[in-house]
């Protein structure tokens, strides 16, 4: 059976490659050719250009934004190899996938796995399409690492929810359509009285304002709930069922911030090389400053390991068909590491690395200082780094619970 | 752990169970008190070439299986995590430089037995304290080879040298001309200074200018993977220890600060593993060698420092104990973490690999 469907999934896989190919070369505008997506981790305010909703929309009338999702949901409907040989032609291409976001990265997979087959087919389309920007409404006030400490009380009013209270730290509120929010629907149980509900931002009673960042940007928001009606069909799962509706979605959220690939492909350029075009360098063409040399070197082999950990973490993970241990520790080591490479960048730069605006400065540089300084949040958010080491040590390491 | 083929995980499940054992850390115990300077159990390395053990990156044509460097890789872990004494990984890294060097008379002559454990054999590179192969005054003049060879690993035991001298590698056997003063050190394993004063020398002609540089390699990532298997059991140890010590009426492992110290060494031991076994991996695929295997040294050096530490640290005051293995474990480690590469040398190499 093996060697008589070799051949032919071989073949298969010549045509779906020659099949993307052609869709590239009818469908990528060369103009966009290099650009890319940067920002569809957190959405930006809407400005595409013509050719950018041109790739957009012929992208989404494939599914191949998000090529592995179900065909019937407006997914690609591929298969893991057909979506890596996406991957590789659209990395040949100079192609982007303009299909992002939260909708993609978190709420879509959960939602296929524990929304109704209404709620899939109502919200599943428009996210494989990226018509439809979502929100996180997560954290409180006070409910940060407590997460399930959070008060906003959605009331039970027969035919519909009334919601009262506060989220914070909500990534791109101010542009989102919708927001999926866990709530509390019981207050007397901690953890069993969360719900994971689905609210449309210009519900009446919904209040936006953006928080300023010490990077000076403002991606995340706060956000009031002021007797916000929500319809019952909006509730995803049982009532109670939120607690591990929402949990389920921060493994796609931690897998997403860790990401080596991306990261890589961010930090691709050698700090060394960097470091040549600022410092002096002596005949033999090495660094001058051997102590900042010291520090780049030091850095960077530990940069490749954990290159490597997230190879390993994929492999180990295919062929033991579930998620490798190794997977708990790729946020925090990620987190760590490029936070630690952007300092080691302004050594480098001197103070020509920290400037805030204006001429003088590469449009590298200034990026370079804004990276800097909202790398900070990565190893708070998401869970931070203190939360990731409870969970390595209690879930992974069984030393018992702390509290 | 790196995905396996089946007779890997043989191998490696094989030299696990035989370490456990046949093996355990008592069995460096009797070598260490046995004071014999050679430092290793004749009869349990014996045993482990019947094995094949000795035979690992050797050709199937001279006596060997030919697994390659992550097969023998994985039996050096094993053995590293019960600190087996024995010249396992310096006859490895020998044999490899007859391997890549050597004519097929040469092969013949010593690769069977180095396979079989009829013969062993070790490296003699470094003529100072610290790791430097850019300073070798060893020279040879008319097929006699002389100089002075300093702590040299496993010399005691070994029947043949595999000695670095300014123009190239040379095989030397024990005796004429060849004198061993012990240096005892903290690991309690076999180390001398080695004086060869016009010893017969055949040199290895076939390995190419970087001939010195591809065995140093070797002898990092398994040095490497040595340190893996030390750090690993000291991971595991320290975490069974923290499971059932109690104070306070609590056991150590409820403490936050002690679980997220654990959780720290938890992912250096994973970059160390991802690092060692792609060093090993590197060799067997013959591509980018030098700087994979840099930076397996380099992270092995790093984590095993840290683990070392943090083990007798965390195992308190039991750990400063010589009847307790964790203070082996350091002391093994800080021999290791200086041969081959300590963290500034090979830090300082993987810069000039990368042109800065």
């Amino acid at each position: 059976m093996a060697t008589q469907l070799e051949p032919a999934t071989q073949t298969d896989e010549d045509a779906f490659r020659a099949e993307v190919q052609q869709f590239l070369a009818d469908n990528f505008p060369d103009e966009l050719k290099g650009t890319n997506n940067a920002l569809s981790g957190v959405d930006g305010p809407t400005n595409e250009t013509p050719a950018q909703k041109k790739w957009r929309e012929a992208m989404g009338a494939r599914g191949w934004g998000t090529p592995t999702w179900p065909k019937e949901y407006g997914g690609g409907g591929l298969s893991k190899a057909q979506a890596k040989i996406l991957e590789q032609e659209m990395g040949k291409a100079g192609a982007y996938n303009p299909i992002g976001g939260m909708g993609v990265m978190m709420f879509g997979p959960t939602l296929l796995e524990y929304g109704s087959e209404e709620q899939k087919k109502e919200h599943i389309p428009p996210i494989t399409r990226g018509e439809i920007r979502w929100c996180q409404g997560y954290s409180e006030p006070n409910a940060g690492s407590d997460l399930a400490n959070l008060q906003t009380f959605a009331e039970d009013k027969g035919d519909h929810y009334l919601v009262n209270g506060q989220k914070t730290w909500t990534s791109g509120g101010q542009w989102a359509d919708k927001c999926f929010a866990i709530v509390r629907t019981d207050k007397s149980d901690k953890h069993k009285g969360i719900s994971f509900m689905l609210i449309d931002m210009d519900s009446p009673g919904v209040e936006v304002r953006p928080i300023t960042m010490i990077s000076g940007t403002s991606p995340f928001c706060e956000t009031f709930f002021t007797d916000v009606k929500v319809p019952k069909d909006n509730l995803v799962g049982e009532e109670g069922q939120g607690w591990t509706i929402g949990k389920r979605l921060l493994q796609h959220e931690r897998t997403n911030i860790s990401g080596g690939g991306s990261l890589a492909r961010l930090m691709g350029q050698s700090l060394g090389e960097i470091a040549k075009k600022y410092q002096p360098t002596g005949d033999d063409g090495e660094l001058a400053d051997a102590v900042l040399r010291d520090k780049i070197a030091d850095f960077e082999i530990r940069w490749n390991s954990f290159l490597l950990t997230a190879r390993r973490a994929v492999e180990e993970s295919k062929a033991q068909g579930g998620v490798s241990e190794i997977s708990s520790v790729l946020k925090k080591l990620g987190t760590k590491l490029s936070q630690e490479r952007s300092e080691l960048l302004i050594e480098i730069r001197g103070l020509q690395g920290l400037g805030w605006e204006g001429d003088g400065f590469r449009d590298s540089e200034l990026e370079a200082v804004r990276g800097w300084l909202f790398g900070k949040a990565t190893t708070i958010y998401g869970g931070s780094t203190e939360i990731q080491n409870n969970i390595i040590a209690k879930r992974v390491l069984g030393m018992l619970d702390h509290q | 752990m790196a995905v396996l083929n089946e007779e890997q995980e043989m191998l490696r499940d094989m030299a696990r169970e035989w370490a456990v054992n046949e093996s355990p850390v008592t069995e460096f115990r009797k070598v260490r008190a046995s004071g014999e300077p050679e430092a290793f159990n004749r009869d349990a390395y014996a045993t482990m070439a019947e094995m094949g053990w000795a035979g690992v990156i050797i050709p199937e044509e001279h006596g060997g299986s030919d697994f390659g460097f992550m097969s023998a890789g994985l039996v050096v872990e094993e053995l590293g995590k019960t600190l087996t004494a024995s010249p396992l990984v310096m006859n490895t890294v020998a044999a490899s430089a007859i391997v890549l060097g050597g004519s097929d008379e040469q092969k013949a002559k010593w690769l069977p037995k180095l396979a079989s454990g009829e013969a062993i054999a070790t490296i003699a590179v470094d003529e100072g304290a610290t790791h430097d192969p850019s300073k070798i005054e060893t020279s040879v003049s008319e097929g006699k080879l002389s100089g002075t060879k300093a702590f040299v690993h496993e010399a005691h035991g070994a029947d043949l040298f595999v000695v670095a001298a300014k123009d190239g590698l040379y095989l030397v056997e024990k005796g004429d001309g060849v004198s061993l003063a012990t240096r005892k050190l903290t690991d309690q394993r076999s180390h001398a200074d080695v004086t060869f004063d016009g010893a017969a020398a055949d040199k290895l002609a076939n390995g190419g200018d970087n001939l010195l540089d591809d065995v140093l390699d070797r002898a990092r990532v398994l040095t490497a993977a040595e340190m893996l298997g030390m750090a690993q059991q000291v991971f595991d140890d320290t975490l069974a220890y923290l499971k059932q010590r109690v104070q306070f009426n609590q056991v150590l492992a409820s403490f936050q600060a002690l679980q997220h110290r654990m959780a720290d060494l938890f992912a250096d031991l994973a970059q160390m593993r991802s690092a060692v076994e792609a060093g090993l991996q590197a060799v067997d695929g013959g591509f980018g060698v030098a700087r994979a295997a840099t930076i397996a040294k380099a992270e092995a050096n790093r984590v095993m420092h840290t683990m070392a530490n943090e083990g007798i640290q965390l195992h308190g005051g039991i750990g400063m104990t010589d009847e307790y293995d964790v203070g082996f474990y350091l002391k093994r480690a800080r021999v290791l973490e200086q041969s081959f590469g300590s963290s500034s040398y090979l830090k300082d190499r993987f810069a000039k690999l990368s042109s800065y």
